[in-house]
């Protein structure tokens, strides 16, 4: 397969954006580096920006590996890709208004009704409930990969608890701090503003008749994958990081436990999933929820942001769809591409994907992390023997896709520089009218050769993003 | 600010300057201890400090002897005791990682590199190195701490409540270790070389020697000793000055349910402002600082419960 390289072109000279930050790589000695990236390694770990992973020892925490070769991307990619995510968002916001209101597209039978009513993410608890602004995904982590020049695919909407944005803002102080000169010859743009435009956005999202609203961060706790993020946006935006039991809800309204009693709670960007976030309403063995806040909620007493039961348009199986979305609602054509997608439900599908196993990548259609996929040419044998009877077991349970050609980046690893495969997830805010973004978002960087899974819990890592201005 | 945020700032500080005061204690024994003395003296003043902290039982289960390797051993690195500096160090930085959001990223990174710095120095590695250097050591992160928060941070609730556990803690420890080394270096009463140098040792265990020649311009006196860590209210390490601070700070986080913390914390503040050191000793020492440790004690179960604990919910 013959990749994009990000930095060089095919006959093997730089590409016009990477210009500046070439010469300035060739220029500096590698001993100084080298010295750089250490010091950014001892900052990360100084700064404890760390994340625990799932299975391994409790509470052990590791960094995200940083490569300091940034993911550069001219303004005029970043505006094409930009509209793109605009009004894929905004039909996505759309649908989920739809859906738990009138389901005019499934009577339309744009979608198959029983696609969404079925679905686990669909949360019947929603239906007619209104939400300020009619808006559901807050903020959502969009997954883009280049498959070439101009060529970019939306691999996956993240509208629950998407994370990342704290990397991506991390990363750019450590650039900055590590290599101010660079950013004295670059046009770079901006991002860090991203807390404050997050703030405004939840604020312009609090029940009706709230004046001065109180906003909250709601975290499981200190031992999640992203409570260094969770803590991080809290203090960006100096409001309180809550966890379930310093919440309470008395007569439909939120209150939070302080040391002069209760106070009300308003808004809160909520980090724990639909179903630990009330144990009377959802799973009743969670000790992460808020005994009750699903009937403050649907009074309409308490804004949570993202709303309950967005998984229904981010799922893997509705993931298919959302071009139509965009036709259907928004009466334009999707200006981001979807990967053609095999949905294994269907006879023929099926057939398909298990005559071609070896050349495509298997999805669980819930699954997320990078965990329970099949990525067919680096699969072993086994590997694809043991996906064929998943996927007979049970056929609905998965998709499949072609193996995009991911772009990859020069990054610094063991053997010295070498291309590596990466994507990137901008965080897209809405509120109402207003749909908007800090220019770029996080890219991620598989490390180890080859590989095409860019999760950091599967060891994947992250580069800044430059959005280069002309 | 939220109950249990305030609870984690509270505990927070109480640990680091818990570690720090043990580091001084430590490492006035083991001065102490260079002075020529017979075995049995020596390993008396080591159990007082087993003793000191109600830790006999946990230091029996897993040594032998007490002698000054195995008490160091014990309360410096020892991570199954939760009293030790090692500990002390790891649930400071446990209680900040919960708060990190609410301290500034200074207090953070201080207290956390403090943490991933001292599980690296195993007991051989400090012993080597000598072991007044590790307790100077925690001694100038326990300052760093103080430093950062007095630096960078807001000067709001957050900021009482750390104060408050601070000073909370120093009173106790103050009084701890003026009632272990009075105890032992009382009894022999003559006035040699030996108790100059144990009673410096003490006085630089607080930071007190060149404050002790400041404020008497005289020989070292126990009477006096005791008055400086009791009364003097400009001595930032003593009883009187701690609870000033207590007082002070309980004054600005007040709520409804405080009241009678405060009370107790306005007398006990009035007593140390109105006290004899002539007084304090003809009714003993001893009896004197426990009780003062039991008040003190009560003041911190009144704080958790006025504000720590998260309130009924009818309020």
């Amino acid at each position: 397969m013959n990749f994009y390289n990000e930095m060089v072109d095919t006959n093997g000279g730089v590409r016009a954006h990477y210009q500046g930050y070439d010469e300035w790589l060739r220029e500096t000695p590698p001993e100084r580096v080298a010295r750089k990236r250490a010091e950014a390694d001892l900052a990360f770990h100084r700064v404890g920006i760390t994340f625990a992973v799932y299975g391994e020892e409790a509470g052990k925490e590791r960094l995200i590996p940083f490569d300091i070769i940034p993911r550069i991307i001219p303004a005029s990619e970043w505006k094409a890709m930009q509209a793109g995510l605009r009004q894929r968002v905004t039909a996505l916001n759309m649908f989920l208004h739809d859906v738990y209101h009138g389901q005019e597209i499934l009577k339309a039978g744009k979608i198959p009704a029983e696609q969404v009513l079925n679905n686990t993410q669909y949360r019947p608890v929603m239906q007619g409930v209104d939400v300020p602004g009619g808006i559901y995904a807050h903020i959502a982590g969009v997954d883009i990969v280049r498959a070439g020049a101009g060529d970019f695919y939306v691999l996956e909407d993240n509208l629950r608890v998407p994370s990342g944005v704290s990397y991506m803002l991390e990363d750019r102080k450590m650039m900055m701090r590590l290599f101010p000169e660079l950013f004295a010859r670059h046009k770079v743009a901006p991002v860090q503003h991203y807390p404050d435009m997050l703030l405004e956005k939840l604020r312009a999202v609090a029940p009706k008749g709230v004046g001065d609203p109180t906003v909250v961060v709601l975290t499981p706790g200190a031992y999640n994958s992203a409570y260094f993020e969770h803590t991080f946006l809290a203090q960006q935006m100096g409001v309180e990081l809550v966890e379930g039991r310093d919440l309470f809800v008395k007569d439909g309204v939120v209150f939070m436990r302080t040391t002069q009693g209760p106070q009300r709670v308003d808004v809160i960007y909520r980090r724990i999933d639909d179903d630990f976030l009330d144990p009377l309403a959802f799973r009743p063995d969670s000790a992460l929820g808020v005994p009750g806040i699903l009937k403050a909620y649907q009074a309409g007493n308490v804004t949570l942001a993202n709303a309950i039961g967005t998984g229904v348009a981010d799922d893997k199986s509705i993931y298919p769809y959302v071009p139509d979305m965009i036709r259907f609602y928004l009466d334009e054509e999707p200006k981001l591409n979807n990967v053609p997608t095999w949905m294994c439900r269907k006879p023929d599908d099926l057939a398909y994907v298990l005559d071609h196993l070896a050349e495509l990548v298997v999805k669980e259609v819930h699954g997320s992390g990078g965990y329970g996929m099949l990525v067919g040419p680096a699969a072993s044998r086994d590997q694809i023997e043991r996906f064929r009877q998943l996927l007979i077991a049970r056929p609905d349970g998965y998709i499949a896709q072609p193996t995009l050609a991911l772009s990859n980046c020069p990054t610094f690893v063991e053997e010295g520089i070498a291309p590596r495969h990466l994507d990137l997830r901008p965080f897209v805010l809405s509120s109402g009218e207003c749909v908007n973004m800090v220019p770029g978002g996080l890219t991620r960087v598989a490390l180890t050769e080859g590989s095409l899974v860019v999760n950091s819990s599967q060891g994947g890592g992250t580069k800044d993003t430059w959005i280069l201005e002309d | 600010m939220l109950s249990r945020t305030a609870d984690h700032l509270f505990w927070m500080s109480r640990y680091i300057e818990r570690a720090e005061s043990l580091a001084r204690l430590l490492d006035v024994t083991w001065q102490m201890s260079l002075v020529p003395q017979s075995l049995e003296a020596a390993n008396q003043n080591w159990n007082a400090i087993i003793a000191l902290n109600s830790l006999e039982e946990k230091f029996a289960d897993r040594y032998s002897a007490v002698n000054a390797e195995n008490v160091l051993r014990f309360m410096v690195s020892d991570t199954g005791n939760h009293a030790s500096i090692l500990s002390c160090l790891r649930l400071t930085r446990e209680n900040a990682h919960a708060v990190r959001g609410t301290i500034t990223s200074e207090m953070w990174e201080t207290m956390n590199s403090t943490w991933l710095e001292a599980r690296e120095k195993s007991f051989e590695q400090i012993v080597n190195a000598g072991v007044g250097e590790f307790f100077d050591w925690v001694k100038m992160r326990s300052s760093l701490s103080r430093g950062t928060t007095l630096g960078t941070l807001l000067q709001d609730e957050a900021y009482h409540f750390i104060r408050l556990g601070t000073l909370l803690e120093r009173a106790d420890n103050t009084a701890r270790i003026l009632d272990v080394k009075y105890h032992v270096l009382r009894p022999q009463g003559d006035e040699g070389a030996t108790d100059f140098y144990q009673w410096g040792a003490l006085l630089r265990s607080v930071s007190a020697f060149e404050v002790y020649r400041k404020a008497y311009r005289d020989v070292i006196t126990p009477e006096r000793v005791a008055e400086l860590l009791i009364l003097r209210m400009d001595m930032p390490r003593s009883l009187h000055f701690c609870m000033n601070g207590v007082v002070k700070n309980l004054d600005l986080i007040a709520n409804r349910q405080s009241g009678e913390t405060q009370r107790q914390a306005g007398l006990l503040h009035a007593q140390l402002h109105y006290a004899r050191i002539e007084d304090i000793l003809e009714r003993g020492l001893h009896e004197y600082l426990t009780d003062f440790m039991d008040r003190i004690y009560t003041l911190g179960d009144g704080v958790s419960k006025n504000f720590l604990v998260p309130m009924a919910e009818a309020a």
